[in-house]
This record gives structure tokens, C-alpha cells and sequence, in this order.
């Protein structure tokens, strides 16, 4: 991809293959790609992506074996997994907190690129593909939580299915499309099971575009500074596959530590509970990751406009590349940027907090508050409220004012030198 | 939900988020009570999981299913009557004598007819209605849930279970509690409709199920005296084994996994730092 292969065939086989199907070339020069060496630890969350994904698609095809998608028998063949499958419940507990540790994988490295400015040229591409991914991992996680079929799956299902009705026009027919007939059922179940099998090759098919796009420009790194020579790189393997090792083992050890000794922290006990139309659970949360947009839904008092905010949040991302306009890509070098950031992502986890809560309930205990139109001031409604404001106008105000007005501190000439710099000093 | 909340926080940031407060339902902060399967070492107590069966055998199994359960599950690895000469459950003594003690619904193969016939180790454990229906006429229209997964299924588990069990008490004066309910400071709900006495409504809510565990309720083959606060530990410890029987088998492994994962990850880490101690790269 580079074009700077310096693979050389060794054997007459390889020199055969070499002009007909290039692929040892091709794995060559994946595993020679000049990587900057001032990557740090948060650099390593896209390897671990990629092993989340394996991890995921593996555990799922063992699943697919003993899980029966319908409706009568979804939940007792999951039982039965845990009950009378080899080591079932193993491959369970690891395909349901791989999830939680995929998004929080995923998380982390999207919080990587903003804060290092990865999305910007050139790399929008990149940035943009890697949120084509986690649109097809929602969607995955969508239906994949509903396949155990319990209260939680059914009801959560039928809280977001509803939630397209709203778009008008096509709406209703979306949901009638989604639900196989006039409500969450057996069809229901049915296709999402066939799309959950599905979007995950989808996923694995856009990463490798993903990964074909960081391969044109190149890592981006820390300094946020372009690579400039032969100097400021390393090739990637062996520096980086053992590096990404260690850190891809680190983290298993936080996914063993859930699997392990608490496979349940992550769900909901009254997924335990069969699926029943006619009893609502009291309080439907979503899965943690979907928590924040949850709470820019239900911030907003109209339910189409709660559909548009929730959609526009992740929308809005995809012009980031366009609506910065910073020239600067390391937060290390804009103070008053790194500042914002990190209020971003505080916002992020309030977010996440009021889609977790009641919406009427008190967000301070025992402070009576006072009304303020249709809901107490002290409510998780009007935090929510003030979040949803606060994550939006850091997107479409505070990114591309701060570009222009700040000043941002002086960046190494390059990657090299800040280390030169540095030692010196 | 708070706890998922718990563990992003601490995850990502470290932080620690306000208990959420519930508009409509009150119930009380279930009891603080100890199991032996508590935490990464804590595992189940063969001889309480017994005596847990026999609260439920004599008491719980008149009204309630476990549908998830079989005969066989009794004398797995980890059960109550595991005995580590019968590799396989269904030849093991014990578990058949347990399992003849109810009659399951069967065909006969030379007939057709309906029979009904003692249980084996393989038969589902005999569900005490034939359908949601029967079980509802019985029961004043309450449904008494499948007991299989029920300390998963509730918010607090066992501590909640053992709460119920061991929670009923006298209703406050002032509060009509409908006929065929029962008050338990316990339960989640809303007494605000039923409440006519001074002061703020009671917690908790009514429950369909009377007190069941009584002090002799069960005579315990062991000799354990069968108080009430006895017989709620000991069955709850039996449902929670039942729930997911190989907890301790999970626990067992992640000790064996996790050494794995951190001597790998010193191995990986002495290497990385071997290869990469040339390169100028802070």
C-alpha cells in the first residue's frame, strides 16, 4: 500500500506466486509499515479493536451452534448454553461483555482522534470510516441484545423500533418493515438475528478500508507533526505488534476480571426475565454505550426532535474534519482546546449518567428545586437538557471559533526533535 | 443500571455517581446478609445447597416451577448431591431417589395414553400447575414466578431473595391491604392508594405470596435447626446455585486465566522493553 516494499521472493515458489497473487508481498509490507515511534498507550486501542472484533465473531459463530431464534425457544436456548453446553457460559459471558469492552475499546479510541486531531487532512477519510464502523457496531449491539430475548431485549426493542416510526412519512413502514407484522415478534426476532450474523462481516469489511486508509497517510502521532524522515518511524512489526500485544493483553485482563467475576455487572436483571408483552418493565436503559444518546433523546420534548438530536449527534461528527479549523492537530499544543476537550468528555459520561436515571427523578437528593416548563429544574430532564446543549455547541461552536481565535503553543519542527529537545533540556 | 453506570464511571473517569432516586415505588434497602459464595474465593456449601433443596422440595415446589432445572442438574459437579463416584449424574443414587418423588406426565409406548410416572434424573423438575392459568386460579390470580433464574432476575439477588423471605411483617395500622396480598417492606411498589393512617406512606409494597418460612417449617436431614432466618439462607443459597450452576466452575477458571494473563503480560512487557530500549522514542 505504501509502495515501498522491500520484500524480496527468497524461494522459486515465492517468486512464482509473487507475479500472479502478491500476497506474501502484501503481508510484508503490513508488517514493515514505518509507524511513528512516539506513539503512546492510547495508540494501541486500534489493535485491540481489531481483536475485540475477532473475539466477537468467533464467540458469536459458537453461539449461533446452540441459540434457536424463535421467539418460544430464544431464551431457554440461551439457558441452555449456560446450563449444558461446554463451557457455554464461558463463550457467553465472553461474547456479552466482549461487547461492553468493544465500545469501550471503541470509545477510547474515538477520544484518542479528537484529542490528537486524527480526523484532519488528511485523514478524513479514515475518520469517517472508523464512524461508518460504529454505526454498523450499534446497530450490531442493537441486535444482538435482543436475541436472548428477555424483558429488557423485548422492550428495548420495541422502545427503539418505535422511535423510527416518528420520522415522518416513511417512518411507520420502517417499523413495520423492522418488525416482520405489527409489533415486536417472532419475525422480529428472526431478522435480527440473520442482520446480527451479518453486520459484523459488514464491520470486518470496513475495517479493512479503515486500515487501507491509515496505511495512505500514516499514523498520525502525539506531536500531531507529519513524519518527515526514515528517522522518526519504526517498522511496525516487531515494534508495534509487541507493543499492541502487551497492551491487548492488559486489557484482557480487565475483560477476564468481567467475564470471570462479574458477567452480569454489565447487563440488566431482568433480562432474566423471559420476554412479556404484557408486563413493562418500571425503568427501559439501554446497554451503558448507548446511555448518553438515550439521554439526548429523551432531553428533547418532542419526539421527532429527540430522533434528529440523537441522530444529529453522531452526525455531526462526520464533519468534524470540516467544521475544525484548528491547523493545529495536538491538543498538547492548544491549551485552551485541551480544556474544552476534556469538558467534552466529561459532558459525555453526564450524558450517559442522565440516560441511566429516571427522567424525573432528582439529580441532587433532597434539594427540592422548583418547575421550570414541563419538568423540575432539579431533574435529570433539565441536566440532560443542558448536556445535550453543552455537547453540541462544543461541536458546531467551540471547535471552529476556538481554530481561529486561540493561539496555540508552538509545535516541534518534528518528531524527532521535541525527543532531542527534551533530553537536552 | 447504576451499577453499568458504576463501572463506566470507574472505568473511564473514575468517578462516583448519586444513587438514583425512583419517583414512583419505595421498597426497603434489602438485608446485609453473608453466603459462602460471596467474591472471587467464596464458593457454595454443598451441605446448605441440600438443605436449600429441602426448603424448596417441601415448600417452594408447591407453588412454584423451575423449568430450567432437571433431576440431573442436582448431582453435576457443584450440586447438592454430587457424589464424585457417578461421573454422570444420572446413574448417581441420590439424585434418582430425589427425582422419583414427583410424578412427571408421559406417553405410554404401548398405548398411547396419557400416564403419568415417577421422575428421572433426566426429566425437567415436575412443574406444580399444567399452565399459566392453573397456576393464577390457585393463587388468587398471582403468578408465582419460575424459581430457576429468580436471583439473577432481581435487582440484589440473594440478599433481595433472603430479604422477601425473612421480610414479611405487620402491616402499619392505617394501611388496607387488599385480600389474598400481603405487605413486605420488601417488595417495590406504591402504597399511596392504600394508605389511610398518619404520616408519610409506608415503603415497600404488597406481595401475593403469605409468609411461607416458619420456624420447623422443614426438619433438615443434618440436624441444622430449622429457624426461619435458616431455611431463607438456605434456600436462597439453592437458588442462587440454580441460577448458574457453574459459578464456582467460572471462578475456578478466571484464577487459572488470569495468572495466565499476567505472566504473559511480564513476558510481553520485558520484551517491549528489550526491543525497544535503542530507540529514542519519549
Amino acid at each position: 500500500m505504501s509502495g515501498q516494499s522491500t520484500y524480496e521472493p527468497k524461494t522459486a515458489f515465492e517468486r512464482w506466486l509473487d507475479t500472479r497473487l502478491p500476497i506474501v508481498r502484501f503481508g510484508a509490507e503490513l508488517l514493515d509499515f514505518p509507524t511513528p515511534k512516539n506513539l503512546n498507550y492510547w495508540w494501541t486501542f486500534g489493535g485491540i479493536l481489531a481483536v475485540c472484533l475477532m473475539v466477537q465473531i468467533i464467540t458469536g459463530v459458537v453461539l449461533a451452534m446452540h441459540y434457536d431464534p424463535n421467539a418460544a425457544n430464544a431464551f431457554d436456548s440461551v439457558e441452555k448454553i449456560m446450563r449444558d453446553v461446554n463451557y457455554g457460559w464461558m463463550i457467553r459471558y465472553i461474547h456479552a461483555t466482549g461487547a461492553s469492552m468493544f465500545f469501550l475499546a471503541v470509545y477510547i479510541h474515538m477520544f484518542r482522534g479528537l484529542y490528537y486531531g486524527s480526523y484532519k487532512a488528511p485523514r478524513e477519510v479514515l475518520w469517517i470510516l472508523g464512524l461508518v464502523i460504529y454505526l454498523l457496531m450499534m446497530a450490531t449491539a442493537f441486535m444482538g441484545y435482543v436475541l436472548p430475548w428477555g424483558q429488557m431485549s423485548y422492550w428495548g426493542a420495541t422502545v427503539i423500533t418505535n422511535i423510527i416510526g416518528s420520522v415522518p412519512i416513511i417512518g411507520p413502514s420502517i417499523t413495520t418493515l423492522l418488525w416482520g407484522g405489527y409489533s415486536v415478534d417472532n419475525p422480529t426476532l428472526n431478522r435480527f438475528f440473520s442482520l446480527h450474523y451479518l453486520l459484523p462481516f459488514m464491520i470486518a469489511g470496513v475495517v479493512g478500508l479503515h486500515i487501507w486508509a491509515l496505511h495512505v497517510p500514516g499514523n498520525n502521532n502525539p506531536t500531531g507533526v507529519n513524519v518527515k524522515s526514515k528517522q522518526d518511524t519504526v517498522p511496525f512489526h516487531p515494534y508495534y505488534t509487541v507493543k499492541d500485544g502487551f497492551a491487548v493483553v492488559l486489557f484482557f485482563i480487565l475483560f477476564a476480571l468481567f467475564v470471570f467475576y462479574a458477567p452480569d455487572a454489565l447487563g440488566h436483571p431482568d433480562n432474566y426475565t423471559v420476554a412479556n408483552p404484557l408486563v413493562t418493565p418500571q425503568h427501559i436503559v439501554p446497554e451503558w454505550y448507548f446511555l448518553p444518546f438515550y439521554a439526548i433523546l429523551r432531553a428533547i420534548p418532542n419526539k421527532l426532535g429527540g430522533v434528529i438530536a440523537m441522530f444529529g449527534a453522531i452526525a455531526v461528527l462526520f464533519t468534524l474534519p470540516w467544521i475544525d479549523t484548528s491547523k493545529v492537530r495536538s491538543m498538547r499544543y492548544r491549551p485552551t482546546a485541551r480544556l474544552f476537550f476534556f469538558l467534552f468528555a466529561l459532558d459525555c459520561l453526564i450524558l450517559g449518567l442522565c440516560g441511566a436515571n429516571p427522567p424525573d427523578a432528582h439529580v441532587w437528593p433532597g434539594v427540592q428545586g422548583f418547575q421550570l416548563l414541563d419538568s423540575n429544574i432539579n431533574s435529570y430532564t433539565w441536566l440532560a437538557r443542558v448536556a445535550t446543549t453543552a455537547y453540541f455547541g462544543y461541536l458546531i461552536l467551540v471547535m471552529p471559533i476556538l481554530g481561529l481565535i486561540e493561539k496555540p503553543l508552538p509545535t516541534p519542527e518534528s518528531i524527532s526533535s521535541p525527543v532531542l529537545s527534551e533530553k537536552k533540556g | 443500571m447504576l451499577r453499568k453506570a458504576l463501572i463506566l464511571a470507574a472505568v473511564v473517569g473514575g468517578l462516583v455517581l448519586a444513587p438514583p432516586a425512583l419517583a414512583d415505588t419505595s421498597s426497603a434497602e434489602p438485608k446485609d446478609v453473608h453466603w459462602s459464595f460471596e467474591g472471587p474465593f467464596g464458593r457454595f456449601d454443598q451441605e446448605q445447597l441440600q438443605r436449600g433443596y429441602k426448603v424448596y422440595h417441601d415448600v417452594c415446589s408447591a407453588c412454584h416451577a423451575m423449568r430450567l432445572m432437571s433431576y440431573r442438574n442436582l448431582g453435576q459437579p457443584g450440586g447438592p448431591f454430587y457424589i464424585p463416584k457417578y461421573k454422570n449424574p444420572n446413574d448417581n443414587p441420590v439424585v434418582k431417589a430425589r427425582a422419583a418423588d414427583f410424578q412427571v406426565a408421559d406417553i405410554d409406548s404401548d398405548t398411547g395414553d396419557a400416564i403419568k410416572r415417577p421422575a428421572i434424573p433426566a426429566d425437567t423438575f415436575a412443574s406444580p400447575f399444567p399452565n399459566e392459568a392453573a397456576a393464577r386460579a390457585s393463587n388468587g390470580g398471582a403468578l408465582p414466578p419460575d424459581l430457576s433464574l429468580i436471583v439473577k432476575a432481581r435487582e440484589g439477588g440473594p440478599q433481595y431473595i433472603y430479604s422477601i423471605l425473612t421480610g414479611y411483617a405487620p402491616p402499619p395500622p392505617g394501611l388496607k391491604v387488599p385480600v389474598g396480598k400481603y405487605y413486605n417492606p420488601y417488595m417495590a411498589g406504591d402504597l399511596g392508594a392504600n394508605w389511610f393512617g398518619k404520616g408519610p406512606v409506608p415503603i415497600g409494597g404488597f406481595i401475593g405470596m403469605p409468609k411461607q418460612l416458619t420456624p420447623n417449617r422443614v426438619t433438615f436431614d443434618d440436624g441444622v435447626k430449622a429457624t426461619a432466618e435458616e431455611e431463607a439462607w438456605d434456600v436462597t443459597a439453592f437458588l442462587a446455585w440454580a441460577a448458574e450452576p457453574h459459578a464456582d466452575e467460572r471462578k475456578t477458571m478466571g484464577l487459572g486465566v488470569l495468572a495466565f494473563l499476567v505472566i504473559f503480560a511480564g513476558l510481553l512487557y520485558a520484551s517491549y522493553r528489550q526491543l525497544w530500549k535503542d530507540i529514542d522514542h519519549h
